[in-house]
C-alpha cells in the first residue's frame, strides 16, 4: 500500500468515498441506464425511416394524442408522433448536447483559462476583460441572440451553448491555478528546466482539473435543460425531431384535456419530461458526489 | 477604498462598452438585406429593399453603424418592436413591471427560505434532516423550470381549476379598458396599483395570479442559495472561534445563530449575482408557460419572430442589470470584508 504512486493513492481514495455515496450510485445507476438505451437505440426502437432515424415515425395527422396501447406503447404525442420512439432517441439527442457543449466549451475554457493563469500579465488581462464582457449577459439569453443570428436548428443551439459557456470553465481553472502557480512543486520543476506546457499539462492541471469535473458533470445536464427550453420555444429542433424539449412542445395544447378528464393526456408531459428530468438528475448527483469527494474541507473527516 | 471604487467604476464602463459591441456584432451578422427586410410587409415593397438600405445606410462599415446605433440609444431610441407593435422603449416600461412584480414577491422567498433551509441542512450535517433538504435540493436544481411550471398548470389549473394563467383576469381586464378613469396605473403592477386605486379584489386576483409563478420559480431558484449556506455553516462550525464558544459554554443556539450563521452569510452575498442572472433566465421561462406578458415572454417572442431591436434592448438592459449589481455587491463585500481591498 504505502509504495504505491501517490497520485494513485488518492484517487483510490477518492473513488472510495465516491463509491460509498448513495447519491454517486443512483446517478450512475442512472446513467448507466440512458447510455444503454442511447447506445441501443437502434435495435429498441427500430427507425422507420433509414436515412433519418431522428425523426419520430408519426400515423396520420391527427392533432388529438392518442392514449398507450399495443402498437404504441407509450402513446402519442400531437400529430400522432410515436412518444416510446421520440423517447429512445431523443437519449441520444441529449447525449449529442451534452457532449458537445460540454466538452467545446470545457475544452476552450481550460486552456484559456490556464494559459491565462500560468502567464498572467497582458495576456491574462486581455482574457479575463473579454471574459468580463462574455460574463454579464446570461446564459439563455445570450445564446437566444446568437441562436437568432444564426438560424435555427439544433446544431445552431449547440454552438450557442458552446460558445456561451466556456467563460464558466475560464474563471474556474483560472483561479485553481493561480494559487497553484507559486507552490514549491512548480517552483521545483521550473528550477529543473521543465518547459511551460509541460508544467502546466502534468504538473499544474492533474491539481486543478477536479473542480472542472464538478462543473462539466452539472453542466451536462443544464446545457441539456436550456437546449430542451429553447426546442419548446421553438428555435432548436424542427417539429418531430426526437428531442424532449420539442416533445413537450409539441404537448404544450394538450396539458389540459377535456373538462370530464382534466389529466387525460399527461403521458404526452410526463414521459418526455420525466426523461429530461432524470437524465438531469443523474448528472446532477453525480456531480453532487464528485463535489463531496473532492472538497479537501469535507475530505478527511 | 476609494481607489477600489474608482477602478471598477472604469472597468464597468469598459465592460459596457464591450456588451454594446458585442451586442451590436450579433446584430451585424445579418446581411443588410436581411436587416432591412424587417421593415418590409408585402411582397410589393421587395423592391424598396435596395432604397432601403441607402436610406438608412445599411450597407456602411461596422464602426459607422455602430456610432450611429449608439447615439440614438443614448437619445432613448431603441428602434420598433414588431412583436408589441410599438417603440420598444415603450413596450419596455409596459413589459417591465410584469416582470418586476413576480421577482418581487419571488426574491424575499428565496432569500429567506435558501438561508433557513442551508442552515438547518449544515447544523445537522449527514442526518437525516441534511439527506432529506439535500434531496430536495438537488431534485430542485433539476427541474427545468419551464416543465416544472407546465405540470404545475396542469395540476392546478387543469385538475383543481385554480390559479389560471396570465398577469390578470379578463373581466378585470374589460373593467379597466371600460371604465380607464377608475384605475389609474400608477406603478404597472396589479397588486400594488389595486391597493393604491383601492381596489382589493383586483389586488387579490393578482395575487392569485402570481401563486404558481412565484412557487416555480422558489422551487427551481432556492438550491443555489441554499446549497452555498450549507456548505458556508460546515465550514465555520470547523473554525476555532467555534471551539472557543462552545468552550466557554455558549448554547448551541447562540453558536449556531450569532456565530456560525452571521460569518456563513458572507459567501452568500458572492453568489446573489448568480442568483440574479438564475432569476433573468428563469422568469423567461415561467412568462412563456404562464404567458405573462413580461420581458422574458417578450424576449422569447421577439427571438421567435426575429424581432432584433428587443433582442438588442433586452439584451443591453440584463447587462447593465448585471454589471451594476455584481459592481454594488462587490463593493458591498470589500467593506464588509476588508481582506478582499488588501489583494
Amino acid at each position: 500500500m504505502s509504495h504505491q504512486h501517490p497520485r494513485l493513492r488518492e484517487f483510490k481514495f477518492t473513488l472510495y468515498r465516491i463509491v460509498r455515496n448513495p447519491s454517486a450510485i443512483i446517478g450512475f445507476t442512472l446513467l448507466l441506464f440512458f447510455s444503454g438505451v442511447a447506445l441501443f437505440a437502434p435495435q429498441i426502437a427500430p427507425p422507420k425511416y433509414a436515412y433519418n432515424p431522428y425523426m419520430m415515425p408519426h400515423k396520420g395527422y391527427s392533432p388529438t394524442p392518442k392514449p398507450p396501447s399495443d402498437s404504441n406503447i407509450f402513446g402519442t404525442t400531437s400529430g400522432q408522433y410515436d412518444i416510446f420512439y421520440g423517447a429512445v432517441w431523443g437519449t441520444r439527442t441529449a447525449f449529442k448536447i451534452g457532449l458537445f457543449v460540454v466538452g467545446i466549451s470545457g475544452l476552450v475554457g481550460v486552456t484559456l483559462g490556464a494559459v491565462s493563469g500560468y502567464y498572467g500579465g497582458i495576456i491574462d488581462e486581455i482574457l479575463m476583460r473579454i471574459t468580463d464582457i462574455m460574463w454579464s449577459i446570461p446564459t439563455l439569453v445570450l445564446a437566444m441572440a446568437i441562436v437568432v443570428a444564426f438560424g435555427r436548428g439544433l446544431d445552431k443551439v449547440m454552438i450557442a451553448l458552446a460558445m456561451v459557456q466556456w467563460r464558466w470553465y475560464v474563471r474556474v481553472i483560472r483561479s485553481e491555478i493561480l494559487t497553484l502557480r507559486d507552490e514549491d512543486f512548480v517552483q521545483a520543476a521550473k528550477i529543473m528546466g521543465v518547459s511551460d506546457p509541460k508544467i502546466i499539462l502534468r504538473h499544474i492541471l492533474p491539481n486543478a482539473i477536479y473542480p472542472v469535473l464538478i462543473m462539466a458533470s452539472m453542466d451536462m445536464g443544464s446545457m441539456v435543460i436550456t437546449a430542451a427550453f429553447m426546442s419548446f420555444i421553438g428555435l432548436g429542433s424542427p417539429r418531430g425531431f426526437s428531442d424532449w424539449g420539442q416533445m413537450v412542445a409539441l404537448a404544450r395544447n394538450y396539458i389540459v384535456g377535456p373538462p370530464d378528464d382534466p389529466l387525460r393526456f399527461w403521458y404526452t408531459i410526463v414521459i418526455p419530461g420525466g426523461c429530461i428530468v432524470l437524465f438531469v438528475l443523474a448528472w446532477n448527483l453525480i456531480g453532487d458526489a464528485l463535489r463531496d469527494a473532492f472538497d479537501p474541507k469535507l475530505r478527511r473527516r | 477604498m476609494l481607489t477600489y471604487i474608482i477602478r471598477r467604476l472604469l472597468l464597468l464602463l469598459f465592460v459596457l462598452f464591450g456588451v454594446s459591441i458585442l451586442i451590436f456584432g450579433i446584430l451585424m451578422t445579418f446581411s443588410p438585406e436581411r436587416r432591412a427586410a424587417a421593415y418590409v410587409t408585402t411582397p410589393q415593397q421587395a423592391k424598396d429593399i435596395p432604397r432601403l438600405i441607402q436610406q438608412f445606410g445599411l450597407d456602411d462599415p461596422f464602426y459607422i453603424q455602430y456610432f450611429r446605433w449608439i447615439k440614438e440609444v443614448s437619445r432613448g431610441n431603441m428602434g420598433w418592436s414588431l412583436v408589441a407593435a410599438r417603440p420598444v422603449r415603450e413596450a419596455f416600461w409596459r413589459y417591465l413591471p410584469v416582470t418586476l412584480e413576480m421577482n418581487l414577491f419571488a426574491a424575499p422567498i428565496v432569500i429567506v427560505f435558501g438561508i433557513w433551509l442551508g442552515t438547518i441542512s449544515g447544523i445537522h450535517r449527514d442526518t437525516y434532516i441534511d439527506h432529506v433538504t439535500r434531496i430536495f435540493a438537488i431534485v430542485g436544481w433539476s427541474l427545468p423550470t419551464f416543465l416544472f411550471a407546465l405540470v404545475l398548470l396542469m395540476v392546478f389549473y387543469g385538475y383543481f381549476h385554480l390559479f389560471t394563467p396570465g398577469v390578470i383576469s379578463d373581466q378585470v381586464t374589460m373593467f379597466i379598458l371600460d371604465n380607464p378613469e377608475k384605475f389609474t396605473r400608477f406603478t404597472g403592477m396589479y397588486t400594488i396599483d389595486g391597493i393604491l386605486n383601492g381596489r382589493l379584489d383586483i389586488t387579490l386576483d393578482a395575487l392569485g395570479h402570481l401563486v404558481l409563478p412565484v412557487l416555480t420559480y422558489v422551487i427551481v431558484v432556492v438550491a443555489l442559495n441554499m446549497r452555498v449556506m450549507r456548505s458556508g455553516i460546515i465550514e465555520e462550525l470547523s473554525k476555532d472561534y467555534i471551539i472557543t464558544a462552545r468552550a466557554k459554554g455558549a448554547d448551541k443556539r447562540t453558536i449556531h445563530i450569532k456565530h456560525a450563521r452571521r460569518n456563513a452569510l458572507l459567501p452568500v452575498v458572492t453568489v446573489a449575482g448568480q442568483l440574479l442572472a438564475m432569476s433573468m433566465e428563469g422568469s423567461i421561462a415561467v412568462e412563456v408557460v404562464f404567458t405573462r406578458q413580461g420581458i422574458g415572454w417578450w424576449l422569447a417572442e421577439s427571438a421567435t419572430q426575429l424581432d432584433m431591436p428587443v433582442l438588442m434592448c433586452i439584451c443591453l438592459f440584463m447587462g447593465v442589470v448585471f454589471v451594476v449589481t455584481n459592481l454594488t455587491l462587490d463593493i458591498l463585500y470589500a467593506y464588509i470584508d476588508p481582506r478582499i481591498r488588501l489583494t
